[in-house]
């Protein structure tokens, strides 16, 4: 494969607005994304359902036409060069798309003679992904009398059959089994080691940041932030959060913590208090003891070490719901 | 499952009409695979037609045969007619019925819509392959409709014009199929029962199947109504290549009809169905 220059994927200010159909009003899905992913590498954009990330990946791959800014992938324009862009990627979306007139094997087959093999070679390399992904028992099956985990595996072989320069995955591993989607990242490690350039969209947390070598939070169609997990985990308010809630108002001197040294930030919303610290210790029991003082009691707790769901909470005041 | 190395593909050369032949090239094994179920469907409603019609009518006695003694036998109407219905039922159907699947069900579309072609070029590929499915079911109603009669009651058809012919099946198929894609990018699924009671049905049994369009010179305003029709020009195109004898349509009206509608509807539902795929 011929690797020319120029990244995997680059975006700039990136949008995307569904006009308005009968009385839902026009849907604002994305508002300005600048992304710049580097051939090999692994990213992920990570956000709740209806973040705008399944969008940008449409956009990505020639499906969904931009209303504004611009994206590239492999160098070419999506909107102009959406035919050859479509030659040097490969696609896995979040629905079972397998062809249901086809066989497994035949689905692997096609798309194979789609992007230009000849037909022997097409068969050929379909059974060498099958072996590969342990799917060779269930070649001659539908893509619907299989398991939603082997589905997904073939999706990943269907879009590997042409040795795409950059892999798109969206939500693989939304509604499988804790062991599916252990094995499935196995087969995204190995992918990756490979020096596969993958893109990934996940609203696991802990999916991006077992597989991501970089990860771009995306709320409300934006960038909240993006880094390594490590520089998002450290950057400003990735802290231990502590969460306290009172029966009643909190008592108005918890809002002094926040002079202390070790605290970053201290934020009061009627009977519950966030803090944000980088020294948590003996904190819990602080904020537990200032209610008793106050004669309001304490109805939940609780302390977060610092994770991508500390990062979120720090940026959005929201807490990450699946 | 291992992380074993995945070897690089073979070369490979994508080009659009190398990616537009292995599309063609599906639609042959998924036809292959579904042939015979298929073309039993296409089939059934033109024998059960000419075996009551056409045997089992005039061995009764009955007075279903059209013209009276000397003139043609209702077989002789019937053969371009069903051969027309076959025709256009098949190729819409062989379009729309997958459409749906693939608009709606999970969103298969994209599998298809993912190919290295540009997006309208898809939408003409389906054309093609439901306009071949539509020629196969033409084809195969023949047999049928000229060898399924009563004694005496043989159909008198004579090629005349083996162009006319060809272009009538070939066009007529291509056209139904757009027409086809056109319904099923701007009905949605949930109408497509409707849409078969209220569109195909009335479409076929008015669609000069059953006698040709002249006759209708007595009921003026279903004459001029039935030329909003598409498989009244198929059926009248064939009568004129096929059962010359009867009268028909000039070639003029029923080739700029089919031709014109063909080009019509191919642009049509290429741009609805666009719109469809790309949101």
């Amino acid at each position: 494969m011929t690797e020319p220059p120029g990244a995997a994927v680059r975006t700039v200010d990136l949008k995307k607005t569904y006009p308005a159909s009968g009385p839902r009003p026009a849907v604002p899905a994305v508002q300005g994304i600048d992304l710049d992913v580097p051939r090999g590498e692994f990213f992920g954009l990570l956000g709740p359902n209806g973040a705008g990330k399944s969008t940008t990946i449409g956009m990505l791959t020639t499906l969904v036409v931009p209303t504004g800014g611009s994206a590239q992938v492999c160098g070419l324009d999506v909107v102009k060069d959406a035919v050859e862009i479509k030659r040097r990627i490969g696609v896995v979306s979040q629905n079972n798309s397998l062809d249901s007139d086809l066989t497994v094997a035949e689905n692997l087959e096609f798309r194979g003679r789609y992007f230009g093999l000849g037909a022997r070679d097409a068969r050929r390399r379909a059974a060498e992904l099958l072996e590969l992904f342990g799917l060779t028992e269930q070649r001659g099956g539908s893509p619907f009398e299989i398991s939603g985990g082997q589905a997904k595996r073939v999706m990943i072989c269907r879009a590997l059959m042409h040795g795409p320069e950059v892999l798109f995955l969206d939500e693989p591993t939304a509604g499988l089994d804790p062991q599916t989607r252990a094995n499935l990242w196995e087969v995204l490690r190995g992918l990756q080691a490979s020096g596969q350039t993958i893109v990934l969209t996940t609203h696991y947390m802990e999916e991006a940041e077992a597989l991501c070598d970089r990860v771009a939070v995306v709320d409300h169609g934006r960038i909240l932030a993006s880094g390594t997990v490590d520089q998002l985990k450290s950057s400003a308010g990735a802290d231990t959060v502590i969460t306290v809630s009172y029966d009643a108002a909190a008592p108005q001197e918890i809002k002094r913590l926040g002079d202390r040294d070790g605290i970053s930030k201290v934020e009061v919303n009627d009977g519950q208090v966030r803090v944000f610290a980088t020294e948590p210790d003996g904190i819990l029991g602080e904020l537990v003891d200032l209610g008793s003082t106050a004669g309001v009691g304490v109805t939940d707790a609780s302390q977060l070490r610092p994770s991508l769901e500390t990062v979120f909470l720090s940026l959005t005041g929201r807490e990450y719901r699946d | 499952m291992s992380t074993a190395v995945l070897a690089p593909p073979p070369p490979a050369r994508a080009t659009i009409p190398r990616t537009f032949a292995a599309m063609m090239a599906r639609e042959a094994r998924v036809m292959r695979k579904n042939f015979l179920s298929t073309f039993i469907r296409v089939l059934v409603q033109p024998v059960m037609f000419v075996f009551v019609f056409a045997y089992v009518l005039p061995k009764l006695g009955g007075g279903a045969t059209a013209g009276g003694p000397g003139g043609p036998t209702f077989s002789t109407i019937l053969v371009p007619g069903l051969v027309g219905s076959s025709i256009i039922m098949q190729a819409m159907m062989a379009v729309i019925f997958p459409l749906m699947m693939e608009l709606t069900w999970q969103k298969s579309i994209t599998d298809r819509a993912l190919a290295p072609v540009p997006v309208p070029l898809l939408a003409v590929q389906k054309i093609i392959a439901a306009a071949t499915q539509g020629l196969i079911g033409g084809l195969l109603v023949f047999p049928a409709v000229l060898l399924i009669h009563a004694e005496g009651q043989a159909p008198k058809v004579h090629v005349d014009d083996w162009p006319i012919l060809i272009l009538v099946m070939v066009a007529g198929a291509l056209m139904s199929a757009a027409g086809g894609l056109l319904l099923g990018t701007l009905l949605n699924p949930q109408k497509v029962q409707v849409m078969f009671a209220m569109v195909l049905l009335p479409m076929t049994m008015l669609g000069c199947v059953y006698y040709p369009w002249s006759a209708l010179d007595h009921i003026r305003w279903l004459q001029i109504l039935s030329l909003l029709n598409p498989l009244v020009y198929i059926s009248e195109g064939l009568r004129s290549a096929l059962t010359p004898a009867i009268p028909h349509m000039p070639a003029w009206a029923f080739l700029l009809a089919i031709v014109g509608g063909t080009i019509l509807l191919t642009w049509a539902a290429t741009r609805t169905f666009t719109k469809r795929v790309l949101t």
